[in-house]
């Protein structure tokens, strides 16, 4: 018997608190993905329809210049979340996203989700408040970086 | 139990001779393309320190600066300095070779609570070129590891470049009773490691906040972003230490170029429990 990823779901930072009837209700938008090492999990302009709840690993996030090859801009790990796009129209990754390292993590639909938020306001706005806390948290990283800190000139 | 500032107080450079005195250069290595690290060998009697101390380093005829003392707090042989080519005197320090002879007055300031921490988690999160003076610490921590609980280093810097002391921290990685982390602010795709602010590192270390004394060293943007987040992480201001550095001189809180809110770095600090400092930490212009 298979199973189910709710325990696994309820017990990830992301969604640690959430009302058991909406913790079972994204579950049924859930499934058990896995990337090795140097595997890309999704490329800047492609359909973003999921996100990653990440269990194990660890991934780059990258975007790719001409003349610089690729930068990597952020790293995220285990815990954490990769990917709001599915949430934004026009639903396009922005970024490339590559396993730094074997990567276990659980894929929601974010079409099937967006379904179910629409239906669901009370699930949907649980759901912002916690992207929008990620957001914030990485919009002050990026703010901190442009600072550029550690210059010695600075 | 935590030292207060008083009882920090009274293990300051009261003994720091006021005059430089010459000591010999045993070997100088270049860390990265701006920072080097110098060994200088001690005259008769070694020279002793508290992790977080530090001294003010001559060069005759170019000047004086305040260098963390960097080394094992006990190697009495031996005393070292990573240093940072940025100014006159420092981009000078860089050409010296192993024979020279370098001024030394200290060591001056206040030190981290590493003794009285015992029974503690520690913390140590280090940006850029905060982790010389954090290294003492981790030393003696190490050194008495059954006396602390869990031990987590954080440090960030601006590229894998920048990374200082990289085989130390692959072998503090590769104990299995520390918790190393490291970050950049930048990096091509060939880079395995994190690339974030260093603040996001605290969300992903493993320690009770309940019972943990972090010690922090880096620019003050850091620091200031770090404790926020280490607040949110439930750690007790009382239960966090900060090494402020500004334009020290004389080393002993005579000539006030060290003024900071109502108290003298080379003196009063540079590390400090966070309480004494919160009101001034963010007070603009001091």
């Amino acid at each position: 018997m298979m199973e189910s990823l709710e325990p696994l779901l309820a017990e990830h930072p992301f969604l640690k608190g959430l009302d058991p009837r909406h913790t079972q209700i994204i579950t049924g938008c859930a499934s058990n993905v896995r990337f090795d090492t140097g595997q890309i999990i999704f490329r800047e302009g492609e359909e973003a329809n999921q996100f990653y709840i990440i269990r194990q690993g660890k991934v780059a996030l990258q975007i790719y210049t001409p003349g610089r090859g690729s930068i990597i801009i952020d790293t995220l790990t285990e815990g954490e979340v990769l990917g709001w796009s599915w949430l934004i129209p026009p639903y396009q990754w922005r970024f490339d996203a590559v396993a730094s390292e074997l990567t276990r993590a659980i894929a929601l639909d974010g079409k099937c989700l967006r379904n179910k938020c629409e239906a669901d306001h009370d699930l949907g706005y649980e759901l912002l408040k916690r992207f929008s806390s990620i957001v914030d948290q990485r919009l002050e990283s990026t703010r901190i970086r442009l600072l550029d800190i550690y210059d010695s000139n600075p | 139990m935590i030292a207060t500032l008083e009882q920090k107080k009274n293990i300051t450079a009261a003994s720091a001779d006021r005059k430089p005195v010459l000591f010999r250069i045993s070997r100088v290595q270049k860390d990265t393309h701006d920072t080097f690290t110098i060994d200088l060998e001690p005259p008769k009697g070694g020279f002793y320190f508290e992790p977080g101390q530090f001294n003010m380093l001559y060069l005759h005829g170019v000047g004086e600066v305040p260098i963390s003392i960097c080394g094992d707090p006990s190697a009495h042989d031996k005393l070292i300095h990573t240093i940072r080519a940025v100014g006159t005197v420092t981009k000078a320090m860089q050409k010296l070779k192993k024979g020279d002879l370098l001024g030394v007055r200290g060591p001056f300031g206040t030190n981290w609570p590493a003794e009285e921490s015992a029974g503690s988690d520690i913390l140590i999160i280090a940006g850029g070129i905060g982790l010389p003076p954090l290294r003492p610490s981790i030393y003696h921590v190490l050194a008495n590891r059954e006396k602390y609980g869990k031990v987590v280093l954080l440090y960030g810097t601006r590229t894998p470049k920048d990374i200082l002391y990289r085989k130390e921290l692959e072998q503090w990685r590769a104990r299995f009773d520390m918790e190393v982390h490291v970050t950049v602010d930048r990096a091509a795709g060939d880079w395995h490691g994190n690339v974030g602010v260093v603040t996001t590192l605290i969300s992903r270390s493993h320690f009770d906040p309940s019972s943990t004394v972090a010690m922090l060293v880096g620019p003050e943007v850091m620091m200031r972003f770090t404790v926020l987040e280490l607040q949110k992480r439930g750690i007790e201001p009382d239960n966090i230490y900060i090494s402020m550095e500004r334009n020290m001189k004389c080393g002993t809180g005579f000539c006030g170029h060290c003024q900071y809110g109502p108290t003298f770095i080379c003196k009063d600090g540079p590390v400090y429990p966070y309480p004494a400092i919160k009101d001034v930490f963010v007070k603009r212009e001091i």
